[in-house]
């Protein structure tokens, strides 16, 4: 399989006032074409740092990237310029996020958000938009997503907040899509459901999946490789199944104790 | 202006429809509003109601009192010059709503530019924007508006440009620390992550959110503005003399205060009520739009 995303020795620091946190130190991951690839650590353990590197979303100042390459395509993307990144943003790789409460502008309908990412990168019309949102509305399975799209995000459901936001990174077709807790938020049939959309959509457009998220139990279902994070460093990496199987390192034991759902699932993998 | 709340409220309501609801529900707001309803249109129909021309001098009818006080046809009197107030007061008004406004929305653009970018941007530019308006406020803004007329003479619109010129800084410190928080909401990161430009994120996703504050502020910045330009017209730096305003009219009437009340106390019975009025209105779109207040 061809790699899509490379990710080579990244470090990122916060410069918070005197101190300075390492909050990624040294992390080279390879992401290819079609795969789910999982991050997982505990809170603070620069899982979201890593991801929100990729396309340079981390709030400068404090973060600073440090050093490190990170290979899409023929770029390396830290050294692009601010105008050749856009273009890639939301267009080749795109992102959902943790709060689907908040990730939403509250002031414009759903349907417009949609189609802002698509009117940025592909030039279309009016009508075109229109039928591509709701056609990616239905696709994240929202139930009549003609009305849906009409309405404003306070008038969702968290669950359908999510499903519009799957809809919004989905709409453009990237090649990687980045799930940072993209079911911390939610109830837990809720959660079920995203996954499950998620595994379906990838499925059907064969993009690949970066994976972020402190529950093992989520990851279980749906990674290929599980990539574990604990203070900026990848302590271990290994496909899936011999993860849960025989964790080389302490830690990926320790959190594999901490989940009691897990002794189960460990034991059936 | 669409009053507009973020308050994520579950009724199947638009957020603009829940802020118009609680500001019908506010009584002292309602008139207020009315009230600046009425002063909107008696400003434009100014010509209709004025029973005399506003500069017609009549001196064998100077100084008469009300009609309803005395012997005389003039509803509030006439002045030193024998001009009527009443009609001097109608066409006043139009010169206190076109400064007003005018100044409170230059004086609201340069605010909600200067606050976005400052807090958007953050930093180097943050800190020179805001140490400007320091300065700003630091400067008594009557004391600049006297040096630049004194400077470039009196009219209308130096009037208005000085005033919108002092004016922005209360736009610019509210803009800015609602942008600062706004900006590290999800939706930001989301719009940055579809690929959306910086100016393109202010405009479309940043402004929309501040227009309440902005608002608010501006209908208390129409007040003041007002206030100010009658005291340059009390001061003889306002507008130019054969214009009626309040102002002017106020300091023709301190002479006789003693002797003809009516001439200074009908402009600044005016003066009072109109910013009174614009203050409450301000009060209740702030109430209207802001999440935050208790509604019964």
């Amino acid at each position: 399989m061809t790699t899509v995303l490379s990710i080579e020795k990244l470090s990122v620091d916060f410069e918070l006032g005197t101190e300075t946190v390492h909050a990624v130190r040294d992390v080279s991951l390879d992401l290819a074409e079609g795969e789910t690839l999982a991050i997982v650590g505990e809170s603070g353990s620069g899982k979201t740092a890593t991801a929100l590197s990729i396309l340079q979303l981390n709030p400068v100042p404090p973060a600073v990237y440090r050093s490190g390459t990170i290979r899409f395509g023929a770029h390396d993307l830290l050294a692009l310029p601010e105008a050749r990144l856009r273009a890639i943003r939301g267009n080749d790789i795109a992102m959902i996020f943790q709060d689907p409460m908040t990730s939403l502008n509250p002031l414009k309908k759903v349907g417009r958000q949609i189609g802002e990412t698509l009117q940025l990168h592909r030039d279309v019309s009016r009508r075109d938009t229109r039928s591509a949102v709701v056609e990616a509305l239905a696709q994240a399975g929202v139930p009549r997503p003609d009305e849906r799209a009409e309405q404003y995000p306070h008038e969702l459901s968290g669950g359908l907040r999510q499903r519009a936001m799957i809809a919004m990174a989905l709409v453009t077709r990237p090649k990687v899509l980045i799930a940072d807790e993209p079911t911390t938020a939610l109830d837990v049939t809720v959660q079920a459901q995203i996954l499950e959309l998620l595994v379906q959509l990838q499925d059907r457009h064969g993009m690949a999946i970066v994976l972020i998220t402190h529950d093992l139990g989520v990851v279980a279902d749906v990674a290929d490789r599980i990539a574990v994070m604990r203070s900026g460093e990848i302590v271990e990496e290994q496909p899936c199944e011999p993860l849960f199987a025989a964790p080389q390192h302490e830690y990926t034991r320790s959190l594999l104790a901490a989940t009691p759902r897990l002794a189960g699932a460990s034991e059936g993998a | 202006m669409a009053g507009i709340s973020i308050a994520a409220s579950q009724d199947a309501q638009t957020p603009t429809h829940t802020a118009w609801r609680a500001l019908r529900q506010n009584r002292w707001g309602m008139v207020a509003v009315v009230f600046l309803a009425v002063m909107v249109l008696t400003a434009a129909l100014a010509p209709l109601i004025a029973p005399h021309d506003p500069q017609a001098q009549n001196l064998l009818e100077r100084l008469a009192p009300p009609s309803w006080a005395g012997d005389s046809d003039h509803l509030l009197g006439t002045d030193h010059l024998g001009r009527d107030v009443f009609s001097r007061l109608v066409f006043g008004s139009r010169i206190s709503l076109l400064v007003g406004v005018s100044a409170a929305m230059l004086a609201g653009v340069i605010g909600a530019v200067v606050g976005l970018l400052a807090g958007y941007y953050g930093g180097r530019l943050d800190w020179i924007l805001m140490r400007l308006a320091d300065v700003q406020l630091a400067f008594p803004s009557i004391l600049l508006a006297l040096a630049v007329v004194a400077f470039l003479g009196s009219g209308l619109w130096i009037v208005i440009v000085v005033l919108g010129l002092t004016g922005w800084v209360s736009y610019a410190r509210v803009v800015r620390s609602e942008v600062v928080s706004l900006k590290t909401r999800d939706f930001v990161t989301e719009a940055r992550a579809i690929g959306v430009g910086n100016l393109t994120i202010i405009r479309r996703h940043l402004l929309p959110n501040v227009v309440a504050p902005l608002a608010t502020i501006a209908t208390l910045n129409v007040a003041s503005a007002i206030v100010a330009e009658s005291a340059l017209s009390f001061l003889g730096l306002g507008v130019p003399t054969h214009i009626p305003t309040w102002g002017s009219m106020l300091a023709d009437g301190q002479l006789y205060l003693g002797t003809s009340w009516w001439i200074a106390i009908f402009p600044g019975l005016a003066l009072m009520l109109t910013s009174l009025a614009i203050n409450i209105t301000g009060d209740a779109i702030r109430d209207a739009t802001d999440p935050k207040v208790y509604r019964r």
